[in-house]
């Protein structure tokens, strides 16, 4: 039987992605970034993951404005980094496992999730920059060291969907993933945040404190957490922080009570707080 | 209609039906920026290509002239004009920069000492908005 034994919660600024790819990560700027997530990288290699459920959003890059889907699950075969208008980042194709995601649209929608199946898809810095700062530098022509199944989320216009349901959406995805028949690690990423704000008078706006308390509220009291309403997002982390929604899936995928093994918060990267937090259920 | 709560935020618009209703073609436009195809025919006859575009005389007007913050409010989304700001060659911080009417030396500053607070920027009542 598959199963979730841990979960990530993890920013996925674009230029995390481009210092990475520039070789830049040890410049004063961007050291206390990837410091944080050295711990991280060693505790993926122990997890060895054979499957990332990863959530995260498209930045009008599978889809502008011309097709808007709250939920889209891929089921391609693979999917390609695209090219985001400084040409496509130089890591490895995303390997889907294609049985397991055909397999988790079906039990979703049969859970009255009516999400989206994606056969065609480019995945943007939403979905590639979590796998880099959670492996380190993988060579375009190695493989990423796991397969991963990519749920795109809506949070650029609004609403996106609510934190209850993302995080109910994390517990259909669990049931799902334990009602298949192949034995696999699936670890889940919830990817995005944390406070920013990248638009008009008020960009660059950044909440410590506010992001702080999300990180303890995610671990903690992941029901409580459910339940911020979309204008706390929109006013105490910035219009773009209200990427966090997607944090919900992935805690809701999880046991109510967990074990923090690691958390890391930095401001900033280019405009924007970085945070990441690795939860693992008691039981793993 | 009621009030939308989320509006009575300083210095933000938040991108909701209303302004992509409003902004669709503005948006569709920048986003075709991402295609090299489009660049290169942009940039050789901007007021042709922007005719392939249904918007409004001001939207027009507010791309030609680079004006951001009017673009946004004539329905534009951040991650949409941003590839227009790319075609230009100018960075997202620095577009933030300038959206929020800072130099863009002070704007590096203020984010690496710990971004724009929150205190004093949640309603617009504190900016003298309403
Ligand atoms: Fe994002």
């Amino acid at each position: 039987m598959a199963h979730i034994k841990a979960g990530v919660g993890v920013s996925h600024v674009p230029a995390i992605g481009v210092a990475m790819d520039q070789g830049i990560t040890d410049q004063p700027y961007w050291q206390p970034v990837f410091e944080g997530f050295k711990k991280s990288r060693e505790w993926m290699k122990e997890q060895n993951p054979d499957v990332i459920f990863l959530v995260y959003n498209d930045h009008c890059t599978a889809f502008d404005a011309s097709c808007i889907p709250t939920f889209a699950l891929g089921a391609a075969a693979e999917f390609k980094p695209a090219d985001e208008g400084w040409g496509p980042r130089p890591v490895p194709v995303v390997k889907n496992h294609q049985k397991l995601a055909s397999h988790i649209a079906q039990s979703l929608i049969l859970d009255e999730f009516d999400i989206t199946i994606m056969n065609e898809m480019e995945v943007d810095h939403g979905l590639t920059v979590p796998l880099s700062v959670m492996y380190g530098e993988v060579d375009k022509d190695d493989e990423w060291p796991a397969l991963v199944i990519p749920l795109a989320v809506n949070v650029v216009q609004y609403p996106a969907p609510t934190g209850n349901r993302c995080y109910n959406l994390g517990k259909a995805i669990r049931r799902a993933v334990e009602s298949f028949d192949e034995d696999l690690n699936v670890m889940i990423f919830g990817t995005g945040g944390m406070s920013h704000q990248l638009q008009y008078k008020r960009a660059g706006l950044i909440n410590a404190d506010w992001d702080q308390r999300f990180l303890d509220l995610i671990a903690e009291d992941p029901v409580y957490a459910s339940q911020i309403p979309h204008v706390e997002y929109l006013r105490e982390a910035g219009s773009e922080g209200v990427e966090l929604v997607m944090w919900h899936v992935m805690r809701g995928a999880l046991d109510e009570k967990v074990k923090e093994v690691h958390r890391h918060y930095h401001v900033p990267a280019s405009n924007t707080a970085v945070g990441h937090i690795i939860l693992e259920n008691e039981a793993a | 209609m009621t009030k939308k709560e989320y509006e009575d935020i300083p210095g933000t618009f938040v991108f909701d039906a209303d302004r992509s209703r409003e902004g669709y073609h503005l948006n569709m436009f920048c986003i075709s920026l991402g295609k090299q195809v489009n660049r290169d025919a942009f940039k050789a006859d901007p007021e042709a290509y922007l005719d392939k575009y249904p918007m409004t005389a001001d939207q027009r007007a507010a791309i030609l002239a680079r004006d951001w913050n009017e673009m946004l409010r004539l329905g534009g989304n951040i991650y949409y004009t941003s590839k227009l700001a790319a075609f230009d060659g100018i960075t997202f911080q620095d577009l933030a920069a300038m959206m929020s009417g800072m130099e863009r030396e002070e704007y590096r500053a203020m984010m690496v000492n710990g971004g724009r607070s929150v205190e004093g920027n949640r309603y617009k009542s504190e900016w003298g908005e309403e």
